[in-house]
């Protein structure tokens, strides 16, 4: 049995391993990218790995290879969860035959996510089991207990790891595959399988007949953890678990003698572990609830202190005394318990000198070269004297919002960006309406959107930003690339071929790198939609795909306008006593400041510079 | 044994491997290891901070608070400040003096001197390591090798809890077979500048 040093998500991935996964789907999203490539890296030959071209897919896939009775997962960070949403509510009535494991990361903070919202909760309203792993070993091993009482309950299952969970690393102990991957499982016909109303009612009592089961069950399970003795009680869940034992044992080493209370956490949070939560509560006066993201735990022991008219104080989110928004910290997490248990919290802030310089922010920015920059600049330049609007989408682009691009002005959600231009077209119809979308999130949820323009003859233009790959959640392919995660190579599926194909009048492919060119296919692009919906494909691939071209360098005595540092927010270069400054380790070689400079000053490093 | 330490840098420096290395060392001699790493959209160039916690009793959290850093290990010196908070009195910064400046600073015209960051690190009571991570790149030929150059200097002054050698084995382990010999040479010289004119 080896160990190794796992990152939470590849523990995710070699847990379905050893449990024996047959197939594996999901969509790129931070924090719960890496789990698939895991599972992809190490194949033995006999899973099936696919990148799917969105979360409802992804599910829907998993979903009948668990109904025919293989174990599968799917992988997908919490907003996926909305796309996949429609398949997981109804799948929740069928159930499945092979186990099956919706993997579904939750990002408090939000670090790099759009909502904050709690698949516990998603879990609740869908009436499925729940896991909330707290640490890379924990998530490794109860993956497999996932993929067991699902497939003894005949119910996909929800495992909700967060963030520090997700790229947390630590020593794991890896197990002899506990399941062969059922190689000779068959598709068994029968009426089971086809969601009709009656059955759903008939379906919907046995879930509630199961679901005090399954409590009774986790109320035993092995990583729900009830210790201690007193009057007073700590619960907790996931990797706040880690801070709240980090709490005890800072205010422990400062030689406070903590009064007696016992720790409750909670590992299955639904259906809640309604047993264990009783024993916890039996015998307290006051019980703080350390969680992140929703009140979920701190509702159902409020709920069942009701339920038992318990005389106990639920201190928690809804009190104040634990923060409603973003992530726990050891720093708020030992505060609140030195609160709770009546000592003295420790002052964290170390002394400084005073005097600190000043830093400037550093806010995540599109890379040196990034093709996506040249797109904005060549659109910003076109329309400088036409009103537009320009809707953004998910991806790297999204960084097109910062200053000085300023070139995002909405963004909401996967494949948003070419519907909300719609909308906003209806109302001010004088505008010209921008949607930038990138090539994957193309495939993810643009499609339905461009049609619906095609159909409801709104005229906007639809930018694709195609870098031919999906580069923010760390260079996965898609349908674009044809790459698979089965080393085979499909045929690519091309953009223009589907924008025409589904009625798209004007499609235009150029390279954003050419910004004159570029810039007059933006003036016809918005030409066209005099007849409908236009489309422009700007063609180049990401930096992190591609090699680079050669450096910059800038004349120092030609160097008067500082418009590449103006317009174009590139980290390569740099303002150095009032001249722009090209830093060759950054520069990847686009040329757009040369070609923006108003007086020639920028130039390719020629070989002789190089080795000079 | 405890050794709490804090990578400090910006995405797409190397921090990530960073930890990675030091903690694989720290498994590979017995000892309890958790790390944290910044992924996702912060990789883009924005600030990232590693945690790496070794011990050898289990470790609960893989975030430290405030003041818990033995060591601070700074991939450039603005993000060091930025960290400051984290390192204990009397700490060790471990430090590249090369500026990265941020996208903002050229645009808002405001100055930005590895310097002054420099300078502050000197008065602020740590015992503070600068390691030239450019002439260590431009010696071993390789700019990818800042982050493994670091952690020779963080090694060789004592700063990690582990020796050079724990890291070397690690780093062989760790790295694919043609990678291995420059980064073994980036390790060493790493370890050789630290040792020279400072503290």
């Amino acid at each position: 049995m080896a160990t190794e040093f796992l990152m939470g998500n590849e523990a995710i991935g070699l847990g379905a391993l050893a449990a024996g996964v047959r197939v594996v789907t999901g969509y790129p999203g931070t924090p719960s990218s890496e789990i698939l490539p895991t599972v992809s890296a190490r194949n033995p030959g006999n899973i099936h790995v696919e990148w799917s071209v969105n979360e409802k897919v992804a599910l829907e896939v998993a979903a009948g290879a668990a109904m025919a009775g293989a174990r599968a997962m799917v992988t997908m960070k919490q907003v996926g969860l909305n796309v996949a949403a429609d398949p997981l509510m109804s799948l929740a009535y069928l159930g499945v035959k092979g186990g099956m494991v919706v993997v579904v990361a939750d990002d408090p903070g939000p670090i790099s996510s759009q909502t904050e919202q709690d698949t516990r909760t998603f879990g609740l309203f869908s009436k499925l089991p729940v896991f909330d792993p707290a640490s890379p070993e924990e998530a490794y091993e109860m993956v497999i207990d996932a993929f067991e009482l699902s497939e003894r309950h005949g119910t996909p299952v929800l495992f909700r790891p967060t963030t520090r969970v997700c790229h947390g690393n630590a020593p794991v102990a890896l197990r002899e595959s506990v399941a062969a991957a059922s190689a000779t499982v068959r598709f068994a016909k029968d009426p089971r399988w086809v969601i009709f109303p009656r059955l759903s009612y008939e379906n919907h009592i046995k879930i509630e007949q199961r679901l005090p089961v399954i409590a009774e069950e986790f109320s035993s399970y092995r990583f729900n953890a009830l210790a201690g003795e007193g009057r007073l009680g700590i619960v907790t869940q996931g990797i706040s678990t880690g801070y709240v034992g980090e709490a005890l044992a800072i205010l422990g080493d400062l030689g406070h003698q903590l009064p007696a209370h016992k720790l409750l956490r909670v590992a299955t949070p639904h259906p809640f572990p309604k047993r264990l939560a009783l024993d916890f509560l039996d015998g307290l006066d006051r019980i703080l609830v350390v969680e992140e993201l929703d009140p979920f735990i701190e509702r159902e022991l409020q709920r069942l202190a009701g339920e038992k008219h318990l005389p106990i104080t639920v201190l928690g989110k809804a009190s104040g005394h634990i923060q409603v928004a973003g992530e726990n910290t050891v720093v708020a997490v030992t505060q609140a318990i030195a609160g709770f248990l009546g000592v003295e919290a420790p002052s964290f802030a170390a002394p400084m000198p005073a005097a600190a310089p000043e830093l400037a922010a550093r806010p995540p920015v599109l890379c040196a070269g990034c093709s996506h920059r040249s797109a904005f600049i060549a659109v910003k330049r076109a329309m400088r004297k036409r009103r537009s609007v320009f809707s953004g989408d998910i991806g790297c682009y999204t960084l097109g919002n910062a200053k000085p691009l300023d070139m995002v002005d909405t963004c909401l959600c996967m494949g948003a960006g070419i519907t909300m231009a719609q909308g906003l077209h209806v109302v001010e119809p004088n505008a010209v309406h921008f949607a930038f979308i990138g090539d994957s999130t193309f495939f993810h949820s643009g499609i339905t959107g461009v049609i619906n323009a095609v159909y409801n003859r709104t005229p906007i233009v639809v930018v694709v930003l195609d870098n031919a790959t999906t580069a923010m959640t760390g260079l996965q392919p898609h349908p674009g690339t044809g790459a698979t995660m089965m080393g085979a190579v499909s045929q690519k599926v091309d953009i223009a071929t589907v924008l025409r194909g589904i009625g798209v009048m004007h499609v235009e492919k150029c390279d954003p790198l050419k910004l004159e060119e570029s810039m007059a296919a933006v003036v016809r692009a918005v030409g066209a939609t005099s007849n409908g919906v236009a489309a422009l494909i700007f063609e180049s691939p990401c930096i992190h795909v591609t090699p680079p071209g050669p450096g910059y360098i800038v004349d120092a005595e030609a160097c008067e306008c500082k418009e590449c540092i103006i317009k174009l927010g590139c980290p390569a270069i740099l303002s150095v006593d009032g001249k722009a400054v090209i830093d060759n380790t950054l520069c990847y070689g686009c040329d757009l400041c040369a070609q923006i400079c108003m007086f020639d000053a920028i130039h390719p490093v020629s070989p002789a510079e190089v080795n000079g | 044994m405890k050794a709490n330490i804090v990578i400090a840098g910006v995405g797409g420096q190397g921090t990530v491997l960073a930890a990675k290395l030091v903690a694989r060392a720290a498994m590979d001699a017995g000892l309890a290891v958790r790390t944290s790493e910044t992924i996702g959209m912060a990789q883009r160039g924005g600030s990232v901070v590693s945690h790496v916690r070794i011990s050898d009793a289990p470790i609960a959290s893989p975030l430290m608070p405030p003041g818990a850093a033995d060591t601070l290990l700074g991939f450039e010196p603005g993000e060091v400040v930025r960290c400051l908070h984290f390192l204990r009195p009397g700490g060790t910064v471990v430090v590249n003096p090369r500026t990265v400046a941020p996208v903002s600073a050229a645009l808002n015209n405001t100055e930005y001197s590895g310097t002054a960051m420099i300078d502050y690190l000197h008065q602020c009571g740590c015992r503070l390591v600068v390691v030239d991570g450019d002439a260590i790149c431009a010696e071993v030929g390789s700019t990818k090798v800042l982050n493994v150059a670091l952690i020779g200097a963080a090694a060789a002054a004592g700063a990690l809890g582990l020796t050079l050698g724990q890291v070397e084995d690690a780093l062989r382990k760790s790295l694919r077979p043609k990678l291995i010999d420059m980064n073994v040479r980036a390790l060493h010289t790493g370890a050789r500048e630290s040792a020279k004119g400072n503290p």
